[in-house]
């Protein structure tokens, strides 16, 4: 009788390799150490709101901008109501801003565009690793909010989005602190014309200190809150319920 | 012929703080390397420049089918390699899927990048941290100075080829000599720590966007963040073929006693004995 010996080799060594697979995800993937290790997290925030405060992304030059800008996520909500407001070109779209705010609004597009607005071109950094550079036109966060006059409890706001990406609507949240901050807008315009569907028509949020996944797209709502521990699956973001970080700047 | 007998001695070789730190980079970077290639693996193609020019990646990794199941492919300038079960695509639960580095190369094993950053940035941290308790003690203590920059008599040509002769025979020092690093391991440790590992920071830094918010000066120094990405990734390759010719060393000239001298900071050389002692008894006929 001959031993499979080729056979058992391939097998044992399968078998090894399985376990120190296995065995490295039980740690790697282990809820108290995943914990510990988002602590980093908390120091990476501090860190850089204590070094940068206000200051300003990079801006470039029309000759740097992308002719391929790739849009990433949803590229058109499959959402019925959004489709509704696509047909009609966004003219009875309008802008919800309620929660803790002194005046809730709600805005049409073109109240959204008479509010003081802001042109950047900036580097679309996504969390894969890819760049895009490309020109924002909106209007100023800072500018907005004050119409609806924040409470001072506000901590965070809540974008609560059009798009539903793998069975989950889209949202994030923004600290105050990035509110006011000139290169936070609501870009309705890109590289000079009006927001496509695929990059978040009719409004989308440019916050350029942060990733990708920070940018939504499809803005409908927002909501000034002091916690959104109860929104969601709770960390802040759809991309932060699948384990991404809230802070997002690296 | 007693006399010319080499004695073991162990003298003292690495200090506390070196040993310590030592250790401790060596996991961050183990750690930080193979977490590093799941991050690298959400997008498996590297630029120059500011921003991607999808489609024209100097380095990329891919996938495509066939008759006979999926191949990965490699490509380098235009250059294109089969590297199917390795680079591009391998297996996964006995399946062969599209995937850059295979899974006994990431952290986690699956496709999970929100995962493989929390490992990258924690690490980060500890090999940062360490790396500045490193540098300071290295400057104060001496060990920099005194272990590492090479001397003038070491940086003569007639000397490094001398010594690279010697290498390339695996012909290490000995005696005197073997107290002190030679000039190849003076360079070699001297790359990684005062150019290869601040790279791996800064270029880490880069492509942070709020640290490009804060220190422009970063993407000059770069050449924007798809650079800073591309330098990331060969600076970590440098570091890699440098652990493997750091293993290989270690191997050829003594792989019990250099281990000891990193644990215990003890390290054996072989001495003549000092002409003063007397003979001992009983040897000489």
């Amino acid at each position: 009788m001959t031993f499979p010996r080729r056979a058992w080799l391939q097998g044992a060594g399968a078998s090894v390799a399985a376990l120190w697979l296995s065995g490295c995800d039980q740690i790697a993937e282990n809820p108290q150490v995943v914990k510990a290790l988002a602590s980093a997290e908390v120091l990476n925030r501090r860190v850089q709101r204590l070094l940068g405060r206000g200051a300003l992304a990079r801006e470039f030059n029309r000759a740097d901008i992308t002719p391929n800008f790739k849009a990433n996520g949803t590229v058109n909500p499959p959402d019925a109501d959004y489709q509704a407001h696509a047909v009609e070109n966004f003219a009875n779209w309008r802008l919800v801003v309620d929660g803790l705010v002194e005046r809730p609004l709600s805005l049409s597009l073109d109240e959204i565009k008479a509010l003081p607005s802001r042109t950047q071109i900036t580097r679309h950094d996504c969390v894969e690793g890819w760049s895009c550079i490309g020109e924002w036109t909106g209007a100023r966060f800072g500018a907005l909010m004050d119409l609806a006059g924040l409470k001072p409890e506000a901590r965070h706001i809540v974008l609560y989005c059009a798009d539903t990406l793998d069975g989950a609507k889209y949202y994030e949240t923004l600290d105050v602190v990035d509110v006011h901050h000139p290169q936070t807008i609501l870009a309705y315009a890109m590289n000079g014309a009006p927001l496509a569907v695929a990059h978040g028509a009719p409004l989308r949020l440019r916050a350029e200190r942060y990733l990708g996944y920070k940018q939504a797209k499809y803005v409908m709502r927002l909501e000034a809150v002091d916690r959104y521990d109860h929104i969601a699956g709770g960390q802040g973001g759809f991309w932060e319920d699948q384990g991404y970080d809230r802070y997002g700047g690296i | 012929m007693s006399a010319s007998v080499a004695q073991k001695v162990l003298v003292r070789r690495h200090s506390l703080a070196v040993r310590i730190t030592h250790w401790i980079n060596a996991i961050s970077l183990a750690l930080l390397l193979l977490s590093g290639l799941q991050i690298f693996n959400a997008h498996p193609q590297l630029y120059f420049g500011q921003q991607s020019n999808f489609g024209h990646s100097w380095l990329g990794m891919g996938a495509y089918g066939s008759a006979d199941g999926l191949h990965g492919v490699t490509k380098l300038g235009s250059i294109t390699f089969d590297t199917t079960g390795f680079l591009g695509a391998s297996r996964e639960n006995h399946t062969v899927v599209a995937r850059g580095f295979p899974n006994w190369l990431t952290i986690p094993s699956a496709r999970y990048l929100a995962l493989g950053r929390r490992w990258h940035f924690f690490f980060a941290w500890v090999f940062a941290i360490n790396g500045a308790i490193y540098m300071v003690s290295g400057l104060v203590g001496g060990h920099l100075k005194r272990d590492l920059a090479p001397t003038l008599e070491q940086l003569k040509p007639r000397h490094v080829l001398h010594e690279i002769w010697d290498h390339m025979r695996l012909r290490f020092p000995k005696g005197e000599e073997a107290r002190r690093y030679n000039v190849l391991q003076k360079g070699a440790y001297l790359g990684v720590v005062a150019l290869l590992l601040p790279v791996m920071i800064l270029t880490g830094m880069t492509m942070s966007p709020s640290l490009d918010a804060d220190f422009p000066w970063l993407l000059d120094l770069f050449g924007g963040r798809q650079s800073a990405r591309s330098i990331h990734f060969i600076t970590a390759s440098l570091i890699v073929l440098f652990f493997f010719v750091h293993i290989v060393m270690v191997v050829l000239s003594g792989t019990w006693n250099n281990i000891r001298s990193m644990i215990t900071g003890r390290y054996a050389i072989e001495v003549a004995p000092p002409p003063t002692l007397p003979e001992p008894i009983g040897d000489a006929p």
